[in-house]
């Protein structure tokens, strides 16, 4: 029974983790209604940026963000202009096969730089840990799930506080209406792009101390990303939190309670129970076209 | 809309999840230069462990061309990525020998892409010299071109180590053992091998986990591994698993007497680099060491630094394996008289080769034979060293190993 409680407290706290990185793909889908599958390459790349900055200059990963988050708000507004805006027809099924071009290039020049050696960013509390009974909770999950609760709730009070705000969930409920109501969705979809990018960075840092990886890590993310979205509900940020500890919850317990053979299994039942009751996603909101 | 993209997505989350003949030999004429084709993965799972497959197959190259050849012949080597997928490596094993026509064909890395690979070569009649496929799948498929370049068949890895716990004084001895493994055709073999000869001898089993190979969170596992408080631990994994135990032992303070992890250890410091000194006293069987006193290892270790920077230490056991499968076709080419693939078979099935792991034969399956065995590598104050047996040792085993710092 303990280790059911540790399996659901770890998977909590990496559930936070996968919120994060997830949360940035929804929303971008959510403005752009694309499919951005270069999100987990995304992710690496923040990854490697705060291992780059760490090494320089040997500092807390966690303050590399400083740095990486506006980069790659930077890097984002320009993938967007460059590769997304001029997709002006078909753009959900152009999207998969752009992003992925960016994923392979950016997974090619990851390769160049550093080599395809895997990596980890180290910190003191990287394997430090306290006491809860007998399980010991490790420092810089908490400090993740912090990071992430802290960064989802300035990308909610932005959302729902802001007249920029007002103008993404616009964009996300009808481009087309935006636009005839004078928004300027070009420039909201870049900046969401961006915020989409510098989300990834802060996904990345956690992700980098958490684990090793190189610059083929991002297959395994993806995968594990856009389901978390398809299950929240896609354009749903609440979608994408509730959905990303559902997953490692689930997947947690199961390893422990039956086997890490059944984990994913049992993680997709719950995926396919769900989408057969509600087909949107948990949070998803049901649209139906006009013929 | 939105429903055929929810479903679009779900299907691409899932198959991204489950993700993860004779007679076309070439012929060459006496002194041209030839071309060797290897696939490599220098994307996807393998992609660190495929860099330094290269590395190794590039400098032994250069060394060979430095020394008049291939049997005279020029080599130069050609690479093709198989991003680590089963499926590709086949294609380019394929292309390499019916479009590129390559004089030669050496392995990839892991015995799940030696599988699908030696199929596609031994159709076309190539030798199929490979450094790191040695599970026991691969040698009872009746395939009689492959060769497997190391001192030992995968299954007998940690027999060694289960001849070191045995040789323990009774009250030393660990009293329980935690087994956690890949479902993978390199490692579990090697597990399951250890389990049932420790299980022979009245060591008791605390746990025994088979996981997926596409496992990323391996924390439940490895909690689970803790708190089962065995004396021993003996992990069936690849670099990223390696790491993810060791990191949840030292947070949940976990601190067994031995452990030994099948790969990982021996990736120098792609191992040491996360784990800085709590690297220490963690084992791998591993059938090569940079001080190792084997035919040439002196000059391939010097000219390893030379070419790529780094120290000794920082080496990956597969440079070394890729090194010795081009001794291995040296020598067989000298013996042959011959680069002519049936010939150099045929060679190869025969007689004792030289190479920087030791001297090794195959039998008729392509499995070493009769050669030096795998050895016990552990990480004593920063470097990898040879404990096990007495004989080759550079330093004694530290047992138990010290707590993590």
């Amino acid at each position: 029974m303990t280790l059911v409680l540790e399996a659901a407290v770890l998977g909590i706290l990496t559930g936070g983790v996968y919120a994060l990185m997830a949360s940035g793909l929804t929303l971008i889908f959510g403005v752009m209604r694309i499919i951005n599958v270069g999100h987990g390459a995304l992710v690496v790349l923040g990854a490697y940026l705060s291992f780059a900055i760490w090494r320089a200059l040997n500092i807390d990963p966690f303050l590399t963000l400083v740095i990486t988050m506006p980069v790659m708000f930077g890097i984002g507004l320009v993938l967007e202009v460059v590769f997304i805006r001029p997709l002006k027809t078909d753009r959900e099924a152009l999207s998969v096969l752009v992003t992925y071009a960016i994923a392979l290039g950016i997974e090619g020049l990851l390769g160049f730089f550093f080599t395809s050696n895997y990596v980890q960013l180290r910190a003191w509390y990287a394997n430090a840990s306290f006491p809860i009974g007998s399980f010991h909770v490790t420092y810089v999950y908490v400090y993740g799930f912090v990071l992430c609760l802290a960064i989802l709730a300035a990308i909610f009070v932005m959302l729902y506080r802001t007249t920029f705000g007002a103008s993404i969930r616009a964009t996300m409920l009808n481009r087309t209406a935006a636009q005839l109501i004078g928004i300027d969705v070009d420039r909201v979809s870049a900046i969401a792009f961006g915020i989409g990018m510098a989300t990834a960075a802060a996904g990345g840092v956690v992700f980098g101390i958490t684990n090793a990886f190189n610059p083929g890590s991002h297959y395994d993310l993806i995968s594990r990303l856009l389901t978390i979205i398809v299950l929240g509900g896609l354009g749903s940020l609440r979608g994408a939190i509730i959905a990303a500890l559902v997953m490692l919850v689930s997947e947690d317990i199961t390893s422990v309670l039956i086997s890490p053979v059944w984990a994913s299994f049992v993680f997709f039942v719950i995926l396919v129970l769900v989408l057969l009751v509600r087909p949107q996603g948990l949070y998803g909101v049901r649209v139906r076209d006009r013929l | 809309m939105r429903r055929p993209i929810t479903a679009a997505m779900a299907g691409l989350g899932l198959a991204l999840v489950a993700c993860g003949g004779s007679g076309g030999t070439a012929t060459t004429s006496p002194g041209t230069p030839i071309t060797i084709g290897v696939s490599v993965s220098l994307s996807g799972d393998f992609s660190g462990d495929g860099k330094a497959l290269e590395q190794g197959y590039d400098l032994w190259a250069e060394d060979i061309n430095r020394n008049g050849g291939l049997l005279g012949h020029q080599v130069t080597m050609k690479y093709v990525d198989d991003a680590s997928s089963t499926q590709q490596v086949v294609t380019n094993y394929q292309n390499l020998i019916t479009v590129d026509k390559v004089a030669l064909v050496f392995g990839p890395f892991s015995s799940l892409l030696t599988i699908p690979a030696s199929t596609v070569v031994a159709r076309y009649g190539y030798a199929f010299p490979e450094p790191a496929g040695g599970g026991p799948s691969v040698f009872n498929r009746g395939l009689t071109n492959l060769f497997f370049v190391q001192p030992a068949a995968v299954e007998d890895n940690l027999v060694s180590y289960t001849q070191f716990l045995l040789g323990l004084p009774a009250d030393q001895r660990p009293a329980s053992v935690a087994y956690a493994t890949q479902d993978d055709p390199f490692t579990q073999p090697q597990v399951d091998k250890a389990k049932s000869l420790l299980e022979a001898a009245g060591m008791k089993t605390a746990y025994y986990k088979v996981y997926p190979a596409e496992t990323t969170d391996f924390t439940p596992i490895a909690l689970q591994v803790a708190s089962s408080n065995a004396d021993a631990v003996i992990l069936g994994t690849q670099l990223p698993d390696a790491l993810a135990f060791v990191q949840t032992f030292i947070q949940q303070h976990y601190n067994p007497k031995t452990i030994i992890e099948t790969t990982g250890p021996d990736q120098g410091s792609q191992f040491s680099g996360p784990l800085g000194a709590n690297t220490e006293g963690i084992m791998v069987p591993a059938g090569w060491t940079a001080n190792a006193t084997a035919y040439g290892n002196d000059t391939f270790v010097r000219e390893f630094i030379a070419k790529y920077g780094g120290a000794a230490a920082d080496i990956s056991g597969d440079s070394a394996e890729a090194y010795s499968v081009g001794q291995v076709v040296d020598q067989a080419a000298t013996k042959a008289g011959s680069i002519d693939n049936a010939k150099l078979i045929a060679a190869m099935h025969s007689g004792t080769y030289e190479t920087i792991q030791g001297p090794m034969s195959f039998d008729s399956t392509g499995k070493p034979q009769g050669g030096v065995g795998v050895y016990i590598e552990q990480w004593q104050g920063g470097q990898a060293m040879f404990v096990y047996p007495a004989s080759v040792a550079a330093a004694k085993p530290e047992y138990p190993k010290n707590n993590w710092q």
